[in-house]
């Protein structure tokens, strides 16, 4: 499969200097043509500082301190997002990359109607585009996301939260990017919108053929609606694999623990376990495994050197990488 | 539109108590506009001369307090606000109707240049924050709490003279007689320059600091990151999300200032002299001259209700929040 986006290195800290928290650590992570790529994670494990630094959306204080995004467009050679003009940046996004945010409620702006803001991304990246030709390809989003066109005119206020999330997912596709980015789109919606709101999301990229990005703390939706998932722990991604892999034969004992802390709608009854303590203090992290202070196996290497990210030596190692001492590797990945 | 028949009425409510209260209050002072005649004329004044006085004023003793309510009621309706005393035999409406347009000139057109400068700057200085406009806030600030009258007090000391430009007080000079010529426009503009910039310094930096503040607090809005994150240009971010969105307060800041334009500044045309109802009203106050300050209340009143209803209008138009369905 192609990449479409490729993740090298990137660090992001939050800061300067000696109190700088370092968010995300050295994260290598490649996004493929067409698939759904979920990353999990607990509150303040990075995966949405992730989100901001691959976009470079992040706000003051945070700061990208290496790495590179590797951009690979429909038609042309691939480039570094991180490298990219002021200019350049603003013509990239949401044409190329495009992100629905986490509150779904406070995404649109309260004093504009759902026109206005379906139609000044279309004008801010094709000013030749007429009037008419805007209003229609945004009725055509509102349509494709299953909302009345005659609600163009209406305000934010007036819509529904799982609304207003559709219409975001409208306006993410408008331009029609080859990325988009999920963060927790569905945390402040109930659970039957959820899963009405996420299958209909995968329905589109079936059709529309472009690669998600899928953020979230709650593995239960990842393990059902995406491709290929990341385990992020303490700013470093700690296990990659295929979705079903991880769902039956998680190798990081971080990964066991955020699958045993939901049940199961179907299949044989199982212990909810969950995992003891709490996440690390990204200011002050452990040495070694930053997850070796909770972790139930953990031995002597884990507490003084750091595992690195890799093929494990499992029959299907080949498709899958993770950072533990329990399954040491040869072959670093990225 | 019920919304808006309901305001409308609390405004007729509001505006039938302030005249009310507008009636009482002066009647509760002690002493009476012919008392002070007659210390105008030194006790030269006969027995019934000093009645026929009361008389006229309408203070003859025969008449109770509830049918002087109804006179004034009636009078309000005609439009006759009463004769002066200071300035008798002028009717108040012609003195207030003569002083009205030196103030909301002076005055109204400060402020809007007022609002303009400091919303600007306000914007520009919120967005672009830890640029050189952070340095502007110490000293804006400073001048906001400088009380105008005395800003005006040091401008006269400082800038007017015998050979200065600018005249130290009056409304426009003394050897004209108002007409819309080349003569009286020029020498108007003339005098209002000190009293505007001082009202102009003093005011624009509230603006400033209101708006400046309202724009941090919606920079950090999502909806800010996911019009930049849309790839819209700076400008249009700036204008169109974070601008739009903290500009509703200081809407009805304006709205609300503009009330006040008639009574506001009344220390500034005290210290420049200038010709405006501020100026009116002092002297009104000085000689206990009840009609005319009913009458200078009275339009203060409506002045302010009539702000309010703006502002209350102005929201209702720039957030579709506040509006109701149907």
């Amino acid at each position: 499969m192609e990449p479409v986006l490729e993740i090298r290195n990137l660090n992001v800290e939050y800061g300067l200097g000696d109190k700088a928290v370092r968010a995300v650590r050295d994260v290598n992570l490649t996004l493929h043509k067409g698939e759904v790529l979920g990353l999990a994670g607990e509150s303040g494990s990075g995966k949405s500082t992730l989100a901001y630094g691959l976009t470079r959306l992040l706000a003051p204080p945070g700061v990208i301190t290496g790495g590179e995004v590797i951009y690979h467009p429909e038609k042309s050679d691939p480039y570094d997002v991180l490298g990219l003009s002021d200019k350049a940046l603003r013509a990239f996004r949401w044409a190329e990359t495009a992100i629905v945010f986490q509150g779904a409620m406070n995404s649109l702006n309260p004093v504009h109607k759902i026109s206005t803001q379906l139609t000044d991304v279309l004008k801010a990246h094709d000013p030749k585009m007429s009037e008419h030709s805007r209003n229609a390809r945004a009725r055509e989003m509102l349509k494709l996301v299953g909302i009345s066109p005659d609600r163009m005119d209406a305000y934010p206020h007036q819509l529904s939260g799982g609304m207003r999330q559709r219409v975001m997912i409208g306006m993410a596709l408008i331009l029609q990017p080859q990325v988009v980015i999920m963060d927790e789109p569905t945390t402040a919606l109930d659970v039957v919108m959820q899963r009405q709101i996420l299958g209909q999301l995968i329905e589109l990229r079936e059709r529309l053929g472009f690669s998600v990005i899928f953020i979230t703390h709650d593995l239960s939706l990842l393990v059902e609606f995406s491709n290929r998932i990341a385990i992020m722990y303490g700013g470093r991604i700690v296990e990659e694999a295929p979705a079903g892999t991880i769902y039956r034969d998680a190798l990081h004992p971080y990964s066991k623990g955020l699958l045993s802390s939901f049940p199961a709608l179907r299949g044989p009854r199982r212990e909810l376990a969950g995992i003891p303590g709490s996440p690390p203090d990204l200011a002050g992290m452990p040495s070694g495994c930053s997850f070796h202070p909770r972790c139930p196996k953990a031995f002597e290497p884990c507490s003084t050197h750091i595992p690195v990210l890799g093929r494990p030596g499992t029959p299907d190692g080949a498709a899958r990488s993770v950072a533990c001492w329990l399954h040491p590797t040869e072959q670093p990945v990225g | 539109m019920k919304y808006f028949l309901q305001r409308i009425a609390f405004y007729l409510f509001t505006l039938w108590a302030a005249i009310t209260l507008n009636f009482f209050i002066p009647r509760l002072v002690p002493g009476d506009p012919v008392q002070s005649l007659i210390a105008k004329f030194r006790g030269q004044l006969s027995t019934e001369a000093i009645n026929s006085l009361y008389v006229l004023f309408g203070l003859d003793d025969d008449k109770g307090l509830w049918a002087q309510y109804i006179d004034y009621w009636q009078q309000l309706f005609r439009g006759d606000l009463g004769l002066s005393f200071t300035f008798f035999p002028s009717p108040v409406s012609q003195i207030i109707s003569d002083a009205l347009p030196w103030t909301v000139l002076l005055v109204g057109i400060t402020t809007v240049i007022s609002f303009l400068i400091g919303t600007g700057l306000g914007v520009f200085a919120g967005w672009r924050r830890g640029s050189w406009t952070d340095g502007l806030l110490p000293v804006t600030t400073f001048f906001s709490s400088v009380p105008y009258f005395w800003l005006g007090i040091i401008a006269i000391y400082l800038l007017t003279g015998p050979d200065s430009f600018f005249p130290s007080s009056g409304g426009f000079d003394s050897a004209l007689v108002p007409a819309w010529d080349q003569y009286f426009i020029p020498s108007a503009l003339q005098h209002s320059l000190l009293p505007a910039l001082t009202i102009l310094i003093s005011s624009v930096s509230g603006w400033i600091l209101s708006m400046r503040n309202m724009m941090v607090t919606v920079s950090s809005e999502d909806y800010i990151t996911v019009a930049h994150a849309k790839g819209l240009s700076e400008r249009r971010v700036a204008v169109s999300y974070a601008a739009r969105n903290a500009l509703l307060p200081n809407i009805s800041g304006f709205a609300l200032s503009l009330g006040f334009i008639v009574g506001g500044t009344l220390l500034v045309e005290i210290v420049f002299s200038y010709p405006g109802v501020g100026f009116i009203l002092l002297q009104a106050l000085g000689a206990k001259d009840y009609p005319l300050m009913q009458g200078i209340f009275l339009v203060i009143t409506i002045a302010v209700l009539v702000a309010n209803l703006l502002a209350d209008l102005a929201y209702l138009l720039l957030d579709p929040r506040t509006r109701k369905e149907g």
